[in-house]
C-alpha cells in the first residue's frame, strides 16, 4: 500500500534522505528506527505530502504523492512529531474541525467521534482547550485526529513520546488491534516498542537504509537484544 | 469546497475565542472615532463621512497588518501548519479560507462603525450613495492591505518581521499617492513616472471611489492587487515544501 522509490531530499548542504526505497503492505506494522537526525521525520513528511522530495517517487494506496496529494492525504492518517494542533481550540471543536475538512458529516460524524474519543481515552478533557492539556493528552488528541476517518494507512511519528507507561501500553495495544487491516509506519526510539508492535523494522542512518528486516530475524542473526543490534548497526556503519 | 469552508469557519471562530478580536475591535473603533473628530468633523459643518474615511488608510496601515501577521507566521511557529497541510486540502484552499475569514473579520470591524453613519444621518441629510461607496472603498482597501499582510506572513516565521514588512509595504503604497510625495517626486521625475507612482498608490484609487465614482480602473486596481498578493502567498507556501 505504500511504495517508496529512491527518495532523495536535502536541506541546503545537508542530505536528509539519500535514496530510500521500501514497500509496506496491508497488515504490516513497520518500525522506523534510527539515531537523531537520521531522516525518519523527513521521509514521513514526504509521505504525508508536507515536503516534496528532490527526486524519487512514492505512492500511498496507489496515489502518487506528487500528482495526487489530496487523495493521498485523504487515505492517510498522519500524526506529526510533537502532535501539532490548534492550541486555542477545545478538543471537541478541534476534532469537529478535522471532521469538517475530511467531510465526515451528520450521523457518520457522531459515530466517528463516539468511536474515537473513548478509544484514545480523551473523554475527560473533551471540553478543555488543547493548550491546557499535558503532553500525553495532547498526543492522544493528535492520535484521535489521525484516526478519526479510519484511514487505511497510518503514519505515526513517535506516537508514544511523552506518554506515561500506562498510556504507552494503551497506544501499543491500539496499534496491535488495528494492525491486521491497516498499513502502519511507526517511528520510535524505543526498541521495546518495536518488539511489542512491529512486524518489520527498518533502521535508517544519515538518510540511508541500513537494515530492512524483522525484529526476530535480527535478534537471531546478531544473538543479542535489539538495543545492542541497533548500536552495532548504526555505530559500525557511521564510523 | 468543504475543506475551504472548514478552514474559513475555524479561522473566523479563532478570532473570537481569543482576546484578539475584542482588543482589535475596541482599539479600531476608538481610533476611527477619535481621528474623525480630530479631523474637524463638526467644524466642517457638513453631514458626510469624509472625515471618517480620510483617516482610515492611516489606521489600516497599522491595524490590518496586525490582523494579517498571524495568518501563517503563527501556524508555522506553532507547527500546526504541518497538521493543516497534511489534511486533504490544497494550499490554495487553505490560503483563500484564511484570507477570506480575515477579510470578513475586517468587514465586521467596519460594519461596527455604523454609529458614525447614524450620527451623520441624524445631524443632516447626507448622500447615502456616497457613504455606501465610501464603505465599499474601505472594504476593498482593507482587502488589499490584508493580501499584502498575508503574503508577508507566509514569508516569515516571525510575526514581528511579517508585521514590520507589511506595515512598510502598505505605508509605501499609501504615501506614494499623498500630494506631498507627488509634489516632491515631480521636481525631478518626468510627468509620466509621477503619474505611474500616483496610480500605484492606494490613496489615489481609494479617494476616487470615496468621491462616489465607481470606475473600472479603481475596482480593477484593488481586485488585481488582492488576487496578485494572495496568489503570491499561495506560491510562497507551495515553494516552502521544496525549499
Amino acid at each position: 500500500m505504500i511504495e517508496v522509490k529512491e527518495l532523495r531530499r536535502s536541506f541546503g548542504p545537508i542530505v536528509a534522505v539519500d535514496g530510500v526505497s521500501f514497500n509496506v503492505e496491508k497488515g504490516d506494522v513497520l518500525g522506523f528506527l534510527g539515531p537523531n537526525g537520521a531522516g525518519k521525520t523527513t521521509v514521513m513528511r514526504i509521505l504525508a505530502c508536507f515536503l516534496r522530495p528532490d527526486s524519487g517517487s512514492a505512492s500511498v494506496c496507489g496515489f502518487d504523492i506528487l500528482k495526487k496529494p489530496v487523495q493521498v492525504r485523504r487515505s492517510l492518517g498522519y500524526l506529526a512529531e510533537n502532535a501539532p494542533a490548534y492550541n486555542e481550540m477545545t478538543v471537541g471543536a478541534f476534532l469537529n474541525f478535522v471532521c469538517d475538512v475530511r467531510q465526515i458529516t451528520g450521523s457518520k460524524r457522531k459515530q466517528s467521534l463516539d468511536r474515537i474519543v473513548p478509544m484514545c481515552a480523551i473523554e475527560s478533557v473533551y471540553h478543555q482547550t488543547i493548550e491546557t492539556l499535558s503532553k500525553g493528552y495532547q498526543r492522544r488528541v493528535g492520535l484521535a485526529q489521525a484516526l478519526i476517518h479510519d484511514p487505511d494507512v497510518l503514519i505515526l511519528d513517535e506516537p508514544t513520546d511523552g506518554l506515561d507507561p500506562n498510556q504507552k501500553y494503551e497506544v501499543r495495544k491500539l496499534i496491535n488491534k488495528m494492525a491486521s487491516d491497516k498499513c502502519i509506519i511507526v517511528s520510535t526510539h524505543i526498541l521495546e516498542e518495536v518488539e511489542a508492535v512491529c512486524s518489520r523494522m527498518i533502521i535508517i542512518s544519515r538518510g540511508r537504509i541500513l537494515v530492512d528486516s524483522t525484529p526476530e530475524k535480527l535478534k537471531e542473526k546478531y544473538r543479542c537484544t535489539l538495543d545492542e543490534v541497533f548500536r552495532k548497526i548504526t555505530k559500525a556503519k557511521v564510523a | 469546497m468543504h475543506s475551504f469552508w472548514a478552514v474559513f469557519k475555524r479561522e473566523l471562530k479563532s478570532y473570537f475565542t481569543t482576546p484578539l478580536a475584542y482588543v482589535f475591535l475596541v482599539i479600531f473603533l476608538f481610533f476611527s472615532g477619535y481621528l474623525t473628530f480630530k479631523q474637524g468633523f463638526y467644524e466642517m459643518r457638513q453631514a458626510d463621512m469624509r472625515a471618517f474615511f480620510i483617516s482610515l488608510p492611516l489606521l489600516f496601515v497599522f491595524m490590518v497588518p496586525a490582523t494579517a501577521m498571524r495568518l501563517w507566521a503563527e501556524e508555522r511557529k506553532v507547527g500546526s501548519i504541518e497538521l493543516l497541510l497534511t489534511l486533504p486540502i490544497t494550499v490554495t484552499q487553505a490560503v483563500l479560507g484564511k484570507f477570506l475569514a480575515a477579510w470578513l473579520f475586517l468587514a465586521i470591524a467596519l460594519a461596527l462603525t455604523f454609529p458614525m453613519a447614524i450620527t451623520v444621518c441624524y445631524l443632516g441629510d447626507p448622500d447615502v450613495g456616497l457613504i455606501i461607496t465610501g464603505y465599499l472603498g474601505s472594504l476593498l482597501m482593507a482587502g488589499g492591505f490584508l493580501a499584502i499582510g498575508c503574503f508577508f506572513s507566509a514569508v516569515s516565521k516571525s510575526q514581528v518581521i511579517s508585521f514590520v514588512l507589511s506595515v512598510v509595504a502598505c505605508a509605501v503604497l499609501v504615501f506614494a499617492g499623498m500630494p506631498t510625495t507627488l509634489n516632491f517626486a515631480s521636481t525631478f521625475l518626468p510627468a509620466g513616472l509621477v503619474a505611474a507612482i500616483e496610480n500605484m498608490s492606494f490613496q489615489t484609487h481609494f479617494e476616487s471611489i470615496q468621491k462616489g465614482v465607481l470606475e473600472f480602473k479603481d475596482l480593477s486596481y484593488f481586485v488585481l492587487l488582492i488576487v496578485g498578493w494572495v496568489a503570491a502567498s499561495s506560491i510562497v507556501l507551495n515553494e516552502r515544501k521544496t525549499g
